[in-house]
């Protein structure tokens, strides 16, 4: 039978007989209660959680780098939204051993917590990095030479990374879905044109893409998220004895930043009024102009 | 305990609920842009500490003067050549908002990048030299605003020292660029005279634009408006994906339009089945209650079984959108080589994607000119309006309806090569959907598996013509039915002569095709019996598709005998013919048949008995949970 039945004839015509000049501001077609708007952390986490879902979509083979930090704990914790509770793809960590204890302690806890299927891959020796980078670049640089092991040895063809335009400016311009090279390397002077949420997915043989679920959040947007989902953190981010780190990176490289904030809340406080940039305890960042820019070309994320 | 597990607050975070505004900075290579985005950064102090002592440095390093615009040349390759080549993104506040300030390059050879930085903003600063005035790249940037769906545009005329703050020079260059948006139905907000390297009104009117009256950049940024979710529309819910991680299937996608609760009845287009909506489901709390609108990203469950996949939008009944395989596009074009009528290329239009071709070219130009008309190819960086053949049938809106899915991208070996709006779509061929109200069957499928000691299936039987797919499927047919079963065969060839009698064998109707026979394989699976399915299907796509549509119920089996015993078969003369050149698009001879890669059995037939094969096949079936032994088995699987 294909005739329409009355209730959804009915249905159709919902709404259509309400007088203009009602005391109703908006008209919904439909006659349905519109639904609670999205404030600014539903707007980022809906678009997070639409990357994550086109790149588990579009690619073959994927993994999440994960570096223990508050970002990439955030992307992990948008991930098990994304996907209902379960990371379906790797969480990787290239550590570079120079990391801090509770570093660590932390992965060894929520790598089993949050179920992920975690691959920890080394770093090479310092000798085998370019030795013409300033020390603690090239420090910074053996974690690229790990990703790229682990590149050949799994044969990603997406890496989902954690970077944020406003942690730094070269990674402002970076694509959601950005291609890089067969050696990782990343051409910031072709990159493709990438618009309406449609994304270059397509890497060629050999070369691989990454893709960067929460570029558009900001640090405070970062903090914000953590409290609202209730997202564990590692302590090293509050103040203690006048100091905290705002950035986690290597024992070696990192500082910690002049700071009392001692719980969530206060960071975000601090953060309103800060001008100091966030990167500031990230010794390669200042070693000179361009040796950021540099690492990065090469593939560091 | 080392870790920090903070216990639930209820504070709204401070800083991050304010309204966020994005706006995009663009305009004529030179104009400014960059400077006037320093000049805003330093005027509503959001420079972070050190940054301009740095720059300042730098500059004095290198002997040249400071530049404003030095604060967003980063990259050391746009120091050396002095101009933006990729958009780049830096926030500020002003007092009632958070602004996202997108800068985008200006020079005409990294459009491509003005396109991406533009595509994200929620209004434009069109910015031109008072000097100089409008020029190519001004248009250009305008009317690509207008394809971007940018309908918030302030003007801002730089360098206004140059022009000693001349007010007849700036009402020239107004009148000149607001009859130019106008024309292209975009309305300036407002025209501010300006010096961004002086400051003159960027944040503060001086005395020496006295004789202007309307507002400062940072008061006309104030005046833009962020973009609103389109919640007022209606439904549109593109798939991203079906999940199975666990006994849920969930239906995944952001709304794009409109909203949806439990409990509603929907469309699934372009195929125009029906279902309702279950559940709406999430994590860590699910299921959700309550209605969800455009913007948010979700997952649904529904309340019946039927073939859905990625690319299907999910809409409202009575409120879909068209399905067709016909659309008109105004364009814009970015890859290097033109393109042409006859072009093959790839759509996507939410987050389904479809070869098509183009069938007819309008009106092509380029937006700096505005002149000369072409209708063979668009070139580089020019616009135009074009038709497009589909490969298959998808859901679109018109622009005008819905800009979410009224919005498409053109995609060149695999890199995205332009994009535009939808101005028209043809209706398909299809009934209205809401005329199909499927029949659910009277039985339930325990009571057919009961009588026939099986579970439906699709048995597909693929490999080059001669192999000996129709012997072994018409032996299996025999085998089933000793056993009491209800095998049913679809031949390929069987069905080209009546269902099918409208296809050809083009790649496109050998895809149609293979579709019917699964459809038709899947419908008789499910309810109950085995479809035995005898068909060539040289392609890996098309037989992926089938065992999509199939799903858990598909067993696939190669039957892969060699090519010359295939040929020196040759049951049907196709070979002979096919050699001697009478027989065109035949698939045994050429190098165009894919071997399966992961099917569920093997089997050469030059190397085996019908019988040992078809014994070979019903173990499989046993294995697989289709064919059930024994009747204890058979209470285990009830």
């Amino acid at each position: 039978m294909h005739l329409l039945n009355s209730d959804s004839a009915k249905d159709r015509l919902r709404g259509a007989d309400l007088k203009s000049g009602s005391a109703v501001p908006q008209i919904f077609a439909d006659g349905r209660l519109p639904p609670p708007s999205m404030d600014h952390l539903d707007e980022l986490e809906a678009q997070s959680i639409y990357i994550l879902r086109e790149a588990f979509a579009r690619l073959k083979k994927l993994a999440l780098l994960w570096s223990l930090g508050k970002d990439s704990n955030v992307m992990i914790w948008l991930a098990r939204k994304a996907f209902f509770g379960r990371v379906p793809f790797p969480a990787l960590h290239v550590d570079t051993g120079k990391k801090f204890p509770e570093m660590y302690t932390f992965r060894d806890r929520f790598g089993k917590e949050w179920d992920l299927d975690l691959k920890i891959e080394p770093c090479p020796p310092i000798d085998a990095v370019d030795p013409t980078l300033p020390p603690a670049a090239r420090s910074a640089a053996r974690k690229t030479e790990g990703l790229k092991w682990a590149l050949t040895k799994y044969g990603f063809d997406g890496l989902i990374a954690g970077i944020r335009r406003d942690e730094e400016a070269t990674r402002a311009k970076e694509r959601v879905f950005s291609p890089r090279g067969l050696e990782g390397g990343w051409d910031v002077r072709d990159q493709p044109p990438e618009f309406w949420d449609q994304f270059n997915a397509s890497p060629p043989p050999g070369a691989h893409l990454r893709i960067h679920p929460i570029l558009h959040w900001t640090e405070a947007d970062i903090w914000a998220y953590t409290k609202r989902e209730n997202i564990p953190i590692i302590p090293l981010y509050l103040s203690k004895d006048g100091k905290r780190y705002r950035s986690l990176g290597d024992q070696d490289i990192t500082n910690p930043v002049a700071s009392t904030a001692s719980s969530i809340d206060e960071i975000l406080t601090e953060l309103d009024g800060t001008k100091v940039p966030e990167r500031a305890g990230r010794a390669l960042d200042h070693e000179t102009e361009d040796a950021f820019e540099r690492l990065r070309v090469a593939g560091y994320l | 305990m080392n870790m920090i597990l903070p216990t639930a607050v209820s504070a709204t975070p401070n800083g991050t609920t304010r309204p966020q505004v994005r706006i995009v900075i663009v305009g004529h290579v030179d104009h400014g842009k960059s400077t006037l985005v320093g000049r805003l950064l330093h005027e509503t102090g959001s420079l972070p500490e050190g940054k301009l002592e740095m720059l300042k440095a730098v500059s004095a390093r290198r002997g040249m003067p400071f530049e404003w615009s030095f604060l967003l040349d980063a990259l050391q390759t746009e120091r050396d050549q002095g101009i933006t080549i990729d958009t780049t993104q830096i926030r500020f506040r002003t007092r009632s908002r958070d602004v996202v300030l997108i800068d985008a390059p200006g020079h005409a050879e990294f459009l491509r990048n003005m396109i991406t930085g533009a595509s994200q903003a929620d209004g434009a600063v069109l910015i031109i030299d008072a000097l100089e005035g409008v020029r190519d790249q001004t248009r250009r940037h305008g009317y690509l605003l207008h394809l971007l769906g940018i309908k918030q545009v302030a003007i801002v005329v730089n360098k206004m020292d140059r022009v000693d703050f001349s007010a007849d020079r700036f009402k020239e260059i107004s009148d000149e660029i607001s009859a130019h948006l106008t024309d292209l139905g975009v309305t300036p907000s407002a025209v501010v005279p300006i010096s961004a390297r002086d400051g003159d009104g960027v944040a503060e009117h001086t005395a020496r634009i006295a004789w202007y009256r309307g507002p400062t950049v940072v008061e006309a940024l104030d005046a833009l408006e962020p973009a609103r979710p389109l919640e007022q529309l209606a439904l549109r819910l593109p798939v991203q994906a079906i999940y199975k991680f666990d006994d849920r299937r969930i239906v995944a996608g952001r709304i794009e339009s409109g909203h949806l609760s439990a409990g509603d009845e929907i469309v699934i287009m372009p195929a125009g089945k029906i279902a309702k909506i279950k559940t709406v489901e999430s994590w860590p709390v699910t299921p959700l209650k309550g209605s969800h609108g455009a913007g948010r990203s979700v997952g649904i469950t529904l309340d019946r079984e039927l073939f859905i996949e990625r690319g299907d939008v999910i809409a409202h009944a009575g409120a879909t959108p068209r399905d067709t395989r016909r659309i008109r596009a105004r364009i814009f074009w970015l890859h290097d080589k033109p393109l042409s009528k006859g072009d093959q290329i790839l759509i996507r239009l939410g987050t389904r994607e479809s070869r098509a071709s183009v069938v007819a070219i309008e009106k092509a130009v380029d937006p700096g000119e505005l002149s000369n008309e072409e209708t063979k190819a668009i070139a580089r960086n020019h616009v135009g309006e074009i038709d497009i053949s589909l490969a298959q049938p998808i859901a679109a809106d018109p622009y005008q309806d819905n800009p979410r899915t009224g919005r498409l991208v053109i995609e060149v070996n695999g890199r995205i090569a332009g994009g535009g709006l939808v101005l028209s779509v043809d209706a398909g061929q299809r009934a209205v959907p809401i005329d199909i109200v499927p029949v659910e069957s009277a039985l339930r499928p325990e009571e057919r598996s009961a009588r026939y000691r099986h579970n439906g299936a699709v048995v597909w039987l693929t490999g080059l013509p001669g192999s000996g797919k129709s012997t072994l499927a018409r032996a299996l047919e025999r085998r089933l039915f000793s056993r009491g079963g209800s095998p049913i065969l679809l031949d390929g060839d069987t069905l080209r002569a009546g269902l099918n009698g409208d296809l050809g064998f083009s790649a496109q109707d050998r895809t149609e095709n293979i579709r019917r026979l699964a459809e038709v394989a899947t419908h008789l699976a499910r309810n109950g019996h085995i479809a035995v399915v005898a068909a060539v299907s040289p392609s890996a796509d098309d037989r992926a598709a089938a065992r999509r549509i199939a799903d858990n119920s598909f067993r696939e089996i190669y039957v892969a005998t060699p090519a010359e015993v295939c040929e020196s078969r040759d049951p049907k003369g196709h070979y002979a013919k096919a050699r001697a050149g009478t027989l065109q698009a035949f698939t045994g001879i050429g190098n165009d048949y894919q071997p399966p890669a992961r099917a569920e059995l093997s089997i050469d037939t030059s190397a085996k008995t019908v019988s040992d094969a078809t014994d070979e096949i019903e173990r499989m079936l046993a294995e697989t949970g289709i064919l059930f032994d024994e009747l204890v088995d058979l209470a285990a699987n009830i």
